[in-house]
């Protein structure tokens, strides 16, 4: 099994016709995802071929999911337009939107948001975020699909590259599902989500975290683990070095006063039986002890 | 972005939120203009973006303008803890008969906004908030539904607020998340929110943060940025379009993804504990790494006289290895004689054989590949300790 998504998750793209969205729906289709359509309003009744495949696209998420039974969207819309096209696919009650797009202004996250709370029917990934990939089964952003195969870890990181950097270090085993939650202040699911479901996922056997520096994400996640999580977790934070009140490239990745810092998550985790890695490659070596154990 | 006091009372002026007459100086001449100006009796305070300048010396009472001169003359210029002081706000003094607490903020935990209330003010209110946490109001506020005059009215009472005041501040609380919304802010805090024995209700010092993934939508926003404290070299990297910070170390580094960098910076300061170096700076040039970005990083890393090595560390997801590669090779021959330093460069990921192949045979004599992070990080670490 996986989480969030599988071979039979059906995926349109919003923002398909733009330079970003078509690029990327070339790349899912050719890793297998199941994309059946594109969001684009005002362009609803066109059709544009991708990968050899035909694929319509609609004016709002709801005609979508009504002409070909989408259960996911993946948005590659700009930051001006992004909160729009969230409420379109809350609106559709998908059960997920996975939200690339970085740069959206923190208002605009935090109104649709609370929209998704509201209705209740739609779980967000991201904003910017790498998405999630199912190797061999579905693969809904922009992860490389060839990294890796199936397998039985499960991966959450609020970072891309390191993403795939964990995933290159641990191809040998392969994963059951890799989500990127995005680096932005307020996302639509967090390490907490991704880790309740990889325990109650018969086919994880353990399970890597990413963490980085900014907010308190990681310590509230140790606390989960400690009281919910019985399968081995390992754990890897970045940013030790960072200057206090700078922002590293994440929106959300900033160490404010004494809050947020890499240290006090390096701590909580390891409180909570979590081993901690240096480096990537630490980690991954604490996981295959772990696993060979 | 955070932004001086003089900077957000005039946000707070433009959005109606009370405040007294203020002007900013970078003289002692401009001070005493400002306090001829105000009149009467100014407050000349430093503007810093840090806290306890009051107890550094940096807040002073003028009795008149050749005093606001004076007292100008001894702020400018002073350190406080790092920060010079370039500016001072002259502020109309006013007589206090108590002083409260507002503020709204970005809650990440709760992924919300947060209203803190207290009539416990002109302190810290981390404080408050251990010592006497009955009087401190938190309430959370729904992005969709907004603030209005009845839940304000409720939150003021939580916050222990004086019966007679309560109405007062809760319009300036209503007029408060109009401005947090309408700037796109993410902190807006009154520290002290004052009530003057004349019984005006005025904010007093300010704070504001704002979202600066919102700066597309308030192009005004650029004329607040603080020019003369940003670094130069991040200054550039920003004309590029680089994600850049400087730090206080010799190992230039380069990365793709901000996770990825990050990690590259703590790696390298593991490695450097042994030779004495750190990292010098965290530069992420995104996923569509051309050439250009490249050898646009790398100029600005090897203008950066601090630096002694360059550690290039690149996973390509969507951008391949080869790419980069390419634009390694095509920046040192844009950059010719102005590349003098080492760089130990580290490929994975999409199409990595191909880039290394491309860097085998350029086999330019400043680079070495490694095929590790940790092992790259060490080598930079190395060849920084050594030159």
């Amino acid at each position: 099994m996986t989480i969030f998504i599988d071979e039979n998750t059906k995926v349109i793209v919003q923002g398909m016709t733009g330079s970003e969205g078509t690029k990327h729906t070339r790349r899912m289709l050719a890793s297998g995802t199941k994309i059946v359509g594109g969001v684009t309003p005002g362009k609803g009744g066109q059709e544009v071929e991708i990968e050899g495949k035909k694929l319509p696209v609609f004016n709002s998420v709801k005609e979508a999911v009504a002409a070909t039974g989408a259960t996911a969207s993946v948005v590659f819309v700009p930051p001006k337009f992004a909160k729009a096209a969230v409420v379109d696919a809350i609106d559709a009650e998908l059960p997920l939107v996975v939200v690339i797009t970085e740069g959206i202004p923190v208002h605009d996250t935090a109104a649709f948001f609370a929209y998704s709370q509201e209705k209740g029917k739609t779980r967000i990934i991201g904003p910017n975020c790498p998405g999630l990939i199912s190797p061999g089964k579905c693969n809904i952003g922009i992860t490389p699909s060839d990294i890796t195969g199936p397998g039985k870890i499960g991966l959450v990181s609020k970072s891309g590259t390191l993403t795939y950097q964990m995933m290159y270090e641990l191809r040998d085993i392969g994963f059951t599902t890799a989500v990127g939650i995005g680096g932005d202040p307020i996302i639509g699911t967090t390490h907490i989500d991704c880790l309740r479901a990889f325990q109650d996922d018969p086919n994880t056997a353990a399970i890597v975290m990413i963490g980085e520096i900014g907010g308190d994400a990681e310590e509230r996640a140790a606390a989960f683990i400690k009281e919910y999580v019985t399968k081995p977790v390992v754990g890897y934070v970045a940013g030790f070095t960072a200057p206090e009140g700078k922002t590293m490239g994440h929106a959300g990745a900033i160490v404010s006063g004494s809050s947020g810092t890499a240290e006090a998550k390096k701590v909580a985790l390891e409180a909570a039986g979590v081993k901690v890695g240096k480096t990537p490659s630490e980690t991954a070596r604490l996981l295959r002890g772990i696993l060979k154990a | 972005m955070d932004l001086f006091e003089y900077q957000a009372r005039d946000v707070f002026e433009a959005k109606g939120v009370p405040v007294l007459g203020g002007a900013v100086a970078t003289t002692p001449e401009e001070a005493r203009t400002a306090a001829e100006k105000l009149g009467g009796k100014v407050v000349v305070k430093a503007q810093v973006k840090i806290g306890g300048r009051g107890k550094a010396g940096g807040v002073k009472l003028a009795e008149n303008p050749d005093d606001a001169f004076e007292k100008a003359k001894a702020i400018l210029g002073m350190d406080i803890k790092g920060h010079l002081v370039r500016k001072v706000m002259i502020a109309q003094a006013a007589p206090i008969e108590s002083e409260y607490y507002l503020a709204i903020l970005l809650d990440r935990a709760a992924r919300s906004f947060l209203v803190m209330a207290s009539e416990a003010g002109g302190m810290d209110i981390e404080e408050v908030a251990h010592k006497t946490p009955e009087k401190l109001a938190r309430v959370h506020v729904n992005a969709n539904q907004g603030l209005d005059k009845s839940k304000a009215i409720e939150i003021v009472k939580k916050g222990a607020f004086p019966e007679d005041v309560v109405n007062d501040v809760a319009d300036v609380l209503v007029t408060l998340w109009k401005t947090f919304q309408e700037s796109d802010a993410t902190l807006v805090e009154v520290n002290p929110l004052v009530k003057t024995k004349d019984g005006r209700i005025i904010a007093l010092d300010g704070k504001v943060t704002l979202d600066d993934n919102a700066a597309f939508r308030h192009p005004d926003h650029e004329s607040l940025i603080d020019h003369a404290a940003t670094n130069p070299l991040e200054a550039l990297a920003k004309e590029k379009d680089l994600n850049y910070v400087k730090l206080e170390g010799e190992v230039g580094v380069i990365g793709n993804g901000a996770g990825l960098v990050m990690s590259t910076l703590d790696v390298v300061a593991y490695a450097g504990e042994k030779y004495g170096v750190k990292p010098a700076n965290f530069l992420d040039i995104g996923g569509g790494a051309s050439a250009q970005v490249m050898a646009d990083g790398l100029s600005i890393i090897l203008g950066d006289p601090a630096v002694r090595s360059v550690f290039v560390n690149v996973f390509g997801g969507i951008t391949a290895c080869d790419a980069v590669a390419n634009g390694i090779v095509q920046a040192l021959e844009m950059l010719g004689d102005k590349a003098t330093k080492p760089l130990v460069v580290r490929l994975d990921g999409n199409n990595v054989l191909e880039g290394r192949r491309i860097l085998n045979e350029a086999n330019h004599p400043l680079v070495t590949q490694l095929d590790t992070m940790d092992g790259a990080a060490a080598r930079a670490a190395e060849l920084a300790a050594n030159r």
